[in-house]
């Protein structure tokens, strides 16, 4: 089992024309994604890597039966595109693109608002489930299958926690990269009430940054929820007041969104929270004995 | 991005919001010409930076007379003015807004800001005007009230009204203030603003609800369709190598340190910061090179760190994923090759060809470090600057 995506999750690839998506294409197609289709407009008939090429979402939908879509469309178009995928009906869109102005995700946002389709991003790596599907731009390979759910604000961070695990033997069920931005589709505690579902995730990794408070309201969440163990990394602890740190949403304004804040709250949730970033799998691995769970979670 | 107080103004005026006349001066000169034009028995001199705090720091003078305008003017223009947000160096002023004096009978604050709990715009306001908002949440949470906006509606006349109800605006200088919110919001919507805020906005003797001082911030991602607003940006107020950094697409932050730090990714970027701060360094600055960097960015990205004459080493952390760590390491050897390196360089790569990367570094003939892990570089720098 994983959350949200698998190896059934049949998947469209929007603005596949583009450079950067035909790369990311590839690299899913040779991972083993399902990839049905792709959308660019005016282009309806191509091929990109033997994948279809469609005017539309909705057209590429009832072609294909595709449930989700990954997103590459640049950033002053990337919220009519989720906004299409939205009306498309999908379960599932995925938005890699960076730099989307606030506003427009305040109106993606607001037109979601009791619709079926679960938004993960903007400005993500993506998502992906071990040997099964891998949806954005993550490298595969470091990712081993098993039993540690990831969820992070980072990707590069993602993937230093992810390639801890693996070296060290501990494979993951799902590793969801929420993205960076201020308004964002899934956030924290849509993740973790995921993986608290899923009976193959047996722990949990949480890394997030300065900005905002979002980690201060999972970390209530889990206190008063999580059946399974999380443990945690934020970044940022040397980072400026007043300073955007390369994602939108990484900033401390009016003294709120701090590092330390955030470490507190989660150490006063029993979340143990890594001290450097190069200890997150072991302090993973560690709460993970506590537990009596390192022999399950050790995967090869 | 940031702009003046004056710029905000001159916004804010398009979109009937009401704010005192004033002209913008360069000179002495230009402050008693804009003086004279205002024509007013009283005006304020006040320094133009990218910070508030400036009437504390003797930034913002009320003159009596043409003589007085001269006497502050001169005093201000060129002064280097130091506020809890400037940080210790301060800032230099170069420009000033001569503006007209008004009877204020109260202040008050007015703000828009997104409120990302809930993915929507919010209208604040209190009656405790002229301190910052901060200090008021902090101390008296009960004198902020809110109004959370429907981007579908906008900002609604009643939400205005009830706001102005709550801060104890006159009642009979609610409209006013209500066309004052209105005209706010429009502008903060039009023109991709991250922040507006009004502290403080008067109420004055002649019954005027007009803003005294006005702070607009705008989104830099929406930058690509607010010309104009891009127009008003002020090279002076930005740092000399994040000006240099953004022209090649790198997300670069000046710091206090001495440890140059150069990583792929805002994330490990931050952490990477706080490692070397672990360990008893002090990073010189946050540099993300991005997920396609190439080795002409890593090229720049080493320039613009050297050009920090307080760097004494450089470390390095690199996750390769997409981006091969074999291309990395071309990078690196080309650039400390290029701009002729003579300070200690740590370099740990992990990830999508590690191996090829790391003999390409060894084979180079530079005396480059080799970590094996993000721990094991950050000790190495931290012990290298000692």
């Amino acid at each position: 089992m994983s959350v949200f995506i698998n190896k059934d999750t049949k998947v469209i690839v929007q603005g596949i024309t583009g450079g950067t998506a035909r790369f990311h294409t590839k690299q899913m197609l040779e991972y083993g994604t399902k990839i049905v289709g792709g959308t660019s407009p005016g282009k309806g008939g191509m091929e990109v890597e033997g994948v279809p090429v469609f005017n539309t979402v909705k057209e590429a939908v009832e072609a294909t039966g595709a449930n989700a879509s990954v997103i590459y469309v640049p950033a002053p178009f990337a919220a009519d595109s989720i906004i299409e995928a939205v009306d498309a009906e999908l379960d599932l869109v995925i938005c890699i693109t960076e730099h989307i102005p606030v506003l427009d995700m305040v109106k993606v946002k607001r037109y979601m608002e009791g619709k079926k389709t679960r938004l993960v991003g903007p400005n993500c790596p993506g998502v992906i489930t071990p040997d099964e599907c891998k949806i954005g731009i993550m490298p595969g390979y470091i990712h081993t299958k098993g039993h540690v759910g990831v969820v992070s604000r980072s990707g590069t961070l993602t993937y230093e926690a992810v390639h801890q695990l693996s070296q060290a033997g501990i494979g993951q069920s799902t590793a969801v990269g929420i993205g960076g931005d201020p308004v964002n589709g899934t956030n924290f505690i849509d993740v973790l009430k995921a993986f608290n579902e899923d009976p193959e995730t047996y722990a949990v990794i949480m890394i997030g940054e300065i900005g905002g408070t979002a980690e201060e309201e999972a970390a209530q969440w889990i206190k008063a929820n999580m059946t399974k163990p999380v443990v945690g990394f934020i970044g940022g602890r040397t980072a400026p007041p007043g300073k955007r740190m390369g994602h939108a949403g990484a900033i401390i304004s009016g003294g709120k969104g701090t590092a330390d804040e955030k470490i507190r709250v989660m150490n006063e949730c029993g979340i143990k929270v890594a001290e450097t970033p190069s200890v997150m799998g072991e302090t993973l691995i560690n709460v993970l004995k506590e537990h009596g769970l390192y022999e399950k979670c050790k995967t090869h | 991005m940031n702009i003046h107080e004056y710029q905000g103004k001159e916004i804010l005026r398009k979109y009937g919001v009401t704010v005192p006349n004033g002209k913008v001066a360069f000179t002495v000169e230009e402050a008693v010409e804009a003086a004279k034009e205002l024509g007013t028995q009283v005006c304020v001199v006040k320094a133009q930076i990218h910070a508030g705090g400036r009437g504390k720091a003797g930034g913002v003078k009320v003159a009596k007379n043409l003589d007085e305008v001269r006497t502050y003017a001169s005093e201000i223009l060129g002064k280097t003015l130091v506020t809890h947000q400037t940080g210790p160096e301060g800032k230099e002023v170069k420009r000033l807004l001569i503006e007209e004096g008004c009877d204020i009978k109260k202040e008050y604050y007015i703000g828009l800001v997104l409120d990302r709990a809930t993915s929507r715009v919010v209208l604040m306001g209190s009656e405790e005007g002229g301190t910052e908002i901060e200090e008021v949440a902090a101390k008296t949470p009960e004198k902020i009230f809110k109004e959370e906006i429907d981007p579908v509606l906008g900002l609604m006349p009643y939400q205005a009204r009830r706001l102005a109800f709550n801060i104890n605006i006159p009642k009979e200088l609610v409209n006013q203030a209500v066309k004052f919110m209105m005209g706010l919001y429009n502008a903060y919507i039009d023109k991709d603003c991250s922040i507006a805020e009004i502290n403080p906005l008067v109420v004055t003797g002649d019954g005027k609800v007009m803003a005294l001082d006005a702070k607009l911030n705008f989104d830099s991602n929406a930058l690509y369709r607010q010309k104009d607003v891009l127009e008003y940006r002020d090279l002076d107020e930005e740092d000399p190598k994040e000006i240099e950094a953004s022209k090649y697409d790198l997300s670069y932050i000046a710091l206090d340190g001495n440890i140059g730090c150069m990583v792929n990714g805002a994330g490990l970027a931050m952490a990477t910061m706080d490692i070397v701060k672990h360990y008893g360094g002090e990073p010189a600055n946050f540099l993300d090179v991005g997920g396609g960097a190439t080795a002409e960015k890593v090229t720049e990205a080493f320039k613009i760190i050297l050009s920090d004459p307080n760097v004494k080493g450089i470390f390095v952390n690199i996750f390769g994923g997409i981006m091969k760590c074999d291309v990395i390491a071309e990078g690196v050897v080309t650039a400390a090759k290029q701009v002729g390196l003579n300070i200690p360089l740590v370099v740990r790569l992990e990830g999508t060809n590690v191996d090829l990367g790391k003999k390409i570094l060894a084979e180079s003939g530079l005396n480059i470090i080799a970590a094996e892990s993000m721990a094991d570089g950050a000790q190495k720098i931290v012990e290298l600057v000692k």
